[in-house]
């Protein structure tokens, strides 16, 4: 029975570091992340017997700290403020050449068997790597809009961004994302084994 | 034709809202011709996708009694 117990305390530390940087990047304070992933952690050991198996550990843990999340976000509306630096397209130039279209060595190739990568924890590890490899006010926008599901409009409001300037965000994260996943996961295919 | 950076700006957009009917089809005259920038239309819409199931894991239901 003990055994159990150190089992999912190991697990829950394991994760832990993971659900306090992306609680960091929502909330811009260190003090309320770290609660928020205490009692995300608290509510999911006390409800360890409920986690069946049917999802994957972490991505367990992960949607109940979303939850908190989105509450405290909804909470303090307009309280959350987020930079908007254009400067940061570097990267983003990287990708096209002057005409705009896709530089040579740098477009898109075929995914091997994307939808199934949602179940591995490894490539949630490797996701989130890429994510806080974003400007951070870019990072923010991101995984309020893909990882907690929120509106543009709401975004919005929230940061005190206007629409155009979450759109161009939206689209320099994602494209840095697919860059990011291209290379650490989806590339590992022609990788040989 | 339009450029590469704006198909791929549309179809991030996409995800986010409605397309006009106008943006919709330019979009999709770019992707016939472009590739890249189809293959690029496919992952953008799988890995929203992906971060969906990720998100969407129903934790409410589990933690009621």
């Amino acid at each position: 029975m003990n055994s159990s117990v150190d089992q999912i305390e190991a697990r829950l530390e394991a994760v832990r570091p993971r659900l306090l940087a992306f609680a960091r990047l929502q909330l811009s304070d260190d003090a309320l992340a770290e609660d928020k992933v205490q009692d995300t952690l608290l509510a999911a050991f006390e409800s360890q017997h409920r986690f069946a198996g049917q999802s994957k550990f972490e991505t367990w843990v992960f949607a109940i700290l979303k939850n908190k999340l989105i509450d405290e976000i909804r909470r303090r509306s307009r309280e959350l403020t987020t930079e908007f630096d254009a400067d940061q397209v570097v990267e983003f130039d990287q990708m096209f050449d002057e005409r705009a279209h896709w530089v040579s060595g740098k477009q898109p190739e075929h995914w091997v068997q994307p939808e199934a990568s949602f179940q591995h924890d490894q490539f949630w590890q490797l996701f989130d790597i890429c994510v806080f490899h974003l400007p951070k006010g870019t990072a923010r926008v991101f995984t309020m809009r893909e990882l907690l599901g929120v509106e543009t409009e709401e975004i919005c409001d929230s940061l005190g961004l206007s629409q155009q300037n979450v759109w161009v965000m939206l689209h320099r994260a994602r494209l840095k994302i697919r860059g990011c996943l291209e290379k650490s996961w989806f590339g590992r295919e022609a990788v040989p084994q | 034709m339009m450029s590469c950076v704006r198909a791929t700006e549309r179809m991030s957009r996409a995800l986010d809202q409605q397309l006009s009917p106008m943006d919709r089809l330019q979009l999709r005259i770019h992707t016939l011709m472009c590739k890249d920038c189809l293959c690029c239309h496919k992952q953008l819409i799988q890995l929203h996708n992906i971060c969906q199931k990720r998100s969407t894991f129903d934790s409410d239901s589990d933690l009621k009694p």
